[in-house]
């Protein structure tokens, strides 16, 4: 036998490495260090990883290659969407990394293992236990959300996806208060995720069937002479898209998407939500835009119809909602469905218009749950929005900074969501596709109104006897909070810097 | 760089008052007042540079902003333009000036209310000023922010609700023209070979019949909103009767024109087919909004709502003006544009002081004001004139124009139109008998008469009015040529004048 070793580009994938690395160090940390010791050492440790991944992405952000044996495509969307996932990964860290909010510690349960209510865990909440394996678990899923996006064949977009997914999983369950919500969170978002992984391989086995192989370009040159049975590349397509579309919580696969987000922890949610959605999205643009490109006249109607019924209901669901992070949760869903709107326009415009969308997602994202942590009462995070009346009197610039970001995700202009929307927008419009645009806009006007009815709770009305407060903002959480607004206004005023690195960026390469 | 100062300046004033300490209240207005001020002399001094002979846009700005949209940092002024902001920037320090007292059992301090007065006349100006209809629309959307605060936070005990009515219905409008403003986007793109949104550019596209009236649709419906014609006018007399006097004469005498003026600007020069396949339905509504708004403000009982409805009335005059499509009827609603914001002004002006010293809004609750406190009743009654256009008074030479103007195209129409003027001489005449005249409701005994500040506050208003009433040429002279060069863009034709057969 005659073994040939693969040839990898180091360069190109090391930011992947950086951080997978990093993550491994902090189980190394977690085994080699005195209990107290860790947390100090495991917060700059993530963070310098983090940092240092990103200074590599901007050193080879012009350079394009597939490497790994055609396993990953590092190319433009891909740095971008890396770049984003590891800003937007420190955002993230500094919430969890936030010690100074809870009065018993951090956001995270003293003890996992322990049975809610039970003897073991008063006995580890009463030592005042406090955890830091949460910050190799976030690397881990760093990690995976950055291969997703570069993925280049189905097998390795499956792996990205377990070691993006599998360490959510688990964190999700972690919550130091309603720990039963947020197991059940865990449980639901666990074992609905192997079902559609389930579903993706499933998927893949079909489109394997179809073209012979599993990379992406061989698909797309099986798809473009039309070389297999067109049944196995159908349901192939419908299969792989039920696994992706679970992951960016697309109607009718969202369902899990309000439970997990209210269970687990805030700050896991906040980094959850924006960094999942990131990478879930590139992986589907590079999905359907380099390897079903040919069999777009197949997608597009089905990813039409799903983009609509997604806008509208996530926006309706919304409405109802009486938690925030219930109806943050649903007004994700309906951002899925404006995010859909540029990948069905199957353009260039669509693409970067995508890809500006998720950047400016992510930040606003991030800034909202940010301040959801910060509104506590005796019990924690008060998260039923009767307990942001009157916010805007009591802490009028944390009320000021929410609203800003409400009105980010409303897409109102003069904030980086309007910018966003005008692109998918436009590039759907561009491609034909004017339902979607019309049915965005209108979606939009529903979407405006329960963020503003937030909004005029904050502002307009009394606070609430013994309602939550907002406590003195502490470092890290301020750090992230900041982040996250000066990008959300710099990228609504002066959007142009950015839309231009994007715009150079967009293009897949195969 | 005139309109890029007026935009900042403002913009600096409500900055260094957010930045004052609390407390700090007289400061903060008087600021606030001198800011206004500065900027309103800054506008006249531009006016005076401007050139009446042109049609076309002067002071013109122009930079890159976001260059992958197309989307240019593009200021310019026509006639209509300069008259606008000029009535914006007359307006701002005497709403200042007369409501200086209010805000004050607002939900935030007095400082926010002053500052956010300033950071709205950035975005009128902007409004009126831009020639990019990106940038239009980032400061016809930002525009509600303020607004939506300055409704919801220091209004009546309706505020509430109010401002998010206010919110929901401009929100609508306005995300109904970014599809049409999107449209645009894609047009330009296909037809020049890369996007713009100058709007000079933007009237040499070649627009299939089908798409210009869908198009035409997402603006004109934003704009009906905002004017607001029939039957999307609903959220007026709300905004108007739950918010500061102040924040009404804002809202209804310079807001609410961005729908006219954007139907003179937009509408009708990108959309020339469109504009004529829709003029005579526009019409219709417009001749509706007139009558109804007149008939159900002679219904009112509440001082507030009754001068919203009767702007109702007014606006439907201006669109039936713009949609007429001549030059007389054109002149005509600009310069009604001009005027309603004044006579609105004075309206609300007194109307707040009225009530501030009333407690009250209910039209029985006054009564023999003209013997408790004549210099009110004597200003208000000079309003109510202006408002149903008494010869002599400024509104007289515009609604006389709109309608001379639109019997030419529409005679049917300019004659019901007139039966508003008797109707509209019933709503003042009634509301001036029952609060001015007749005996002295109980409870009126001893109010007081306007203060020095307050009738500083109004005389330049009455003064206005008056001196327009006499000398409309000032204005017209600029206003003409603009209405000629819009016309030429529709490709209406003049029809022969009909006075003098």
């Amino acid at each position: 036998m005659n073994f040939v070793a693969p040839v990898i580009n180091y360069s190109q994938v090391l930011p992947i490495l950086i951080v997978l690395g990093t993550a491994l160090l902090g189980v190394i940390v977690e085994a080699f260090f005195a209990r107290d010791r860790r947390y100090q050492i495991q917060v700059p440790l993530s963070i310098a990883g983090l940092v240092l991944a990103f200074v590599w992405i901007l050193k080879i952000r012009a350079t394009t290659s597939i490497t790994a044996e055609s396993a990953v495509a590092i190319d433009g969307p891909a740095l971008v969407l890396q770049g984003a996932i590891v800003i937007l990964g420190i955002a993230g860290l500094l919430l969890i990394a936030e010690r100074k909010l809870d009065s018993s510690g951090d956001a995270f349960v003293a003890q996992a293992a322990a049975i809610p209510g039970s003897e073991a865990e008063r006995t580890a909440t009463l030592a005042k236990l406090t955890q830091t394996e949460v910050f190799p678990l976030t690397l881990f899923a760093i990690a995976g959300m950055m291969l997703f996006p570069a993925a280049n064949d189905l097998v390795t977009m499956f792996v990205a996806l377990e070691v993006l997914s599998l360490p959510l999983y688990l964190m999700s369950g972690l919550a130091r208060r309603r720990r039963l919500l947020s197991q059940e969170a865990a449980m639901k978002y666990f074992l609905l995720g192997a079902f559609s992984s389930a579903f993706f391989l499933y998927g893949a086995a079909f489109l394997y069937g179809y073209s012979g192989s599993v990379g992406f370009r061989q698909i797309r040159e099986a798809i473009q002479t039309n070389a297999g049975n067109d049944v196995f590349l159908l349901t192939g397509i419908a299969l792989v898209s039920v696994g992706l579309l679970f992951k960016v919580s697309a109607v009718p696969f969202h369902s899990w998407t309000p439970d997990v987000y209210q269970g687990a922890p805030t700050p896991v949610t906040a980094f959850m939500a924006a960094c999942t959605k990131i990478a879930a999205f590139g992986a589907f643009a590079r999905l359907f835009y380099v390897g079903l490109s040919g069999a777009r006249w197949d997608w597009r109607p089905m990813l039409t119809v799903i983009a609509i019924a997604t806008m509208v209901l996530g926006a309706l669901w919304a409405l109802t909602q009486t938690d925030i992070k219930r109806m943050l949760a649903y007004s994700s869903v309906a951002h899925s469905g404006f995010i859909l709107t540029g990948i069905v326009a199957t353009n260039k415009a669509g693409l970067s218009g995508t890809l500006f969308y998720l950047v400016t997602y992510g930040f606003t994202t991030i800034g909202a749950f940010a301040i959801v942590t910060l509104v506590r009462n005796a019990s924690g995070e008060a998260t039923h929005i009767s307990g942001y009346a009157g916010l805007g009197k009591r802490s009028p610039w944390i009320a000021m900074l929410l609203s800003l970001f409400l009105l980010g995700l409303a897409g109102i202009p003069l904030t980086s969501g309007f910018v966003a929307k005008f692109a998918v927008f436009s590039a759907a419009y561009e491609s034909g596709s004017t339902v979607l645009v019309i049915f965005g806009v209108l979606t939009s006007a529903i979407a405006a109104f329960f963020y503003i009815r937030l909004i005029v709770l904050m502002f307009f009305q009394d606070p609430e006897e013994d309602g939550p407060t907002v406590a003195a903002v502490p470092l890290m959480t301020t750090a992230a909070i900041a982040l996250c607004a000066t990008v959300t206004l710099v990228l609504g005023i002066l959007p142009n810097a950015l839309v231009h690195v994007i715009d150079a960026a967009s293009r897949f390469v195969f | 760089m005139y309109l890029s100062a007026l935009l900042l300046l403002p913009l600096i004033g409500s900055a260094v008052i957010a930045a004052l300490p609390a407390g700090r209240t007289l400061l903060a207005k008087q600021i606030a007042l001198g800011t206004s001020v500065l900027t309103a002399l800054l506008g006249i001094a531009m006016a005076l540079q401007f050139d009446r002979a042109l049609g076309t846009f002067q002071f013109v700005e122009s930079h890159e902003w976001i260059t992958s949209f197309g989307v240019k940092y593009g200021l310019g002024i026509d006639g209509t333009g300069l008259v606008l902001i000029l009535m914006a920037l007359i307006l701002a320090p005497i709403v200042i000036l007369a409501s200086w007292n209010e805000g004050q059992g607002g939900r935030f301090s007095q400082k926010a209310f002053f500052a956010l007065i300033l950071v709205l006349e950035t975005f009128m100006v902007g409004v009126f000023a831009a020639t990019d209809v990106f940038l239009f629309y980032v400061f016809f959307e930002a525009m509600l922010i303020p607004v939506y605060f300055l409704i919801g936070s220091f209004g009546g005990p309706n505020r509430s609700y109010a401002a998010v009515k206010f919110l929901l219905y401009s929100l609508l409008g306005g995300l109904l023209m970014l599809a049409a403003v999107i449209g645009l986007y894609v047009l330009t793109k296909s037809q020049f070979g890369a996007p713009t949104y100058d709007v000079t550019e933007l009237s040499a596209l070649n627009i299939d019949q089908n798409l210009q009236r869908w198009l035409f649709l997402g603006f004109f419906i934003a704009f009906a909103i905002k004017a607001p014609m029939w039957p999307l006018h609903t959220w007026l007399p709300d905004a108007a009767s739950a918010a500061t006097p102040g924040t009404a004469i804002l809202l209804i005498g310079v807001l609410d024109k961005v729908g006219t003026f954007g139907m003179i600007r937009y509408c009708l020069p990108l959309f020339p087919d469109a504009a004529h396949y829709f003029a005579p339905t526009i019409v219709v509504l417009a001749v509706i909004s007139i009558i109804y708004g007149a008939i159900l403000a002679i219904g009112q009982k509440d001082l507030k709502r009754l001068i919203a409805f009767t702007s109702i009335s007014h606006f439907g005059f201006i669109v039936l003006g713009i949609f007429a499509m001549t030059s007389t009827a054109g002149a005509g609603a600009t310069l009604y544009m001009f005027n309603h914001g004044f006579s609105t002004a004075a309206l609300f002006m007194v109307a707040g002081w009225m009530i501030s010293r009333r407690n009250s809004s209910t039209i029985t609750d006054f009564g023999g004001l003209q013997r408790v406190t004549p210099v009110m009743a004597w200003m208000f009654f000079i309003a109510g004139m202006s408002s149903l256009a008494l010869p002599g008074l400024s509104s007289f030479i515009s609604e006389v124009l709109v309608l001379v103007g639109a019997y030419q195209t529409y005679p049917v129409a300019a004659i019901i139109s007139t039966v508003a003027i008797v109707l509209a001489a019933l709503y003042i005449l009634i509301v001036v008998q029952r609060s001015l005249h007749g005996p002295i409701a109980p409870g009126n005994e001893s109010l007081p008469d306007l203060t020095n500040r307050e009738k500083v506050a109004i005389a330049p208003v009455i003064a206005i009015i008056i001196f327009l009433g006499f000398v409309p040429s000032v204005l017209l002279n600029v206003i003409n040529p603009t209405v000629t060069h819009t016309l030429t863009q529709v490709h209406a034709t003049e029809p022969t004048p009909t006075a003098g057969e």
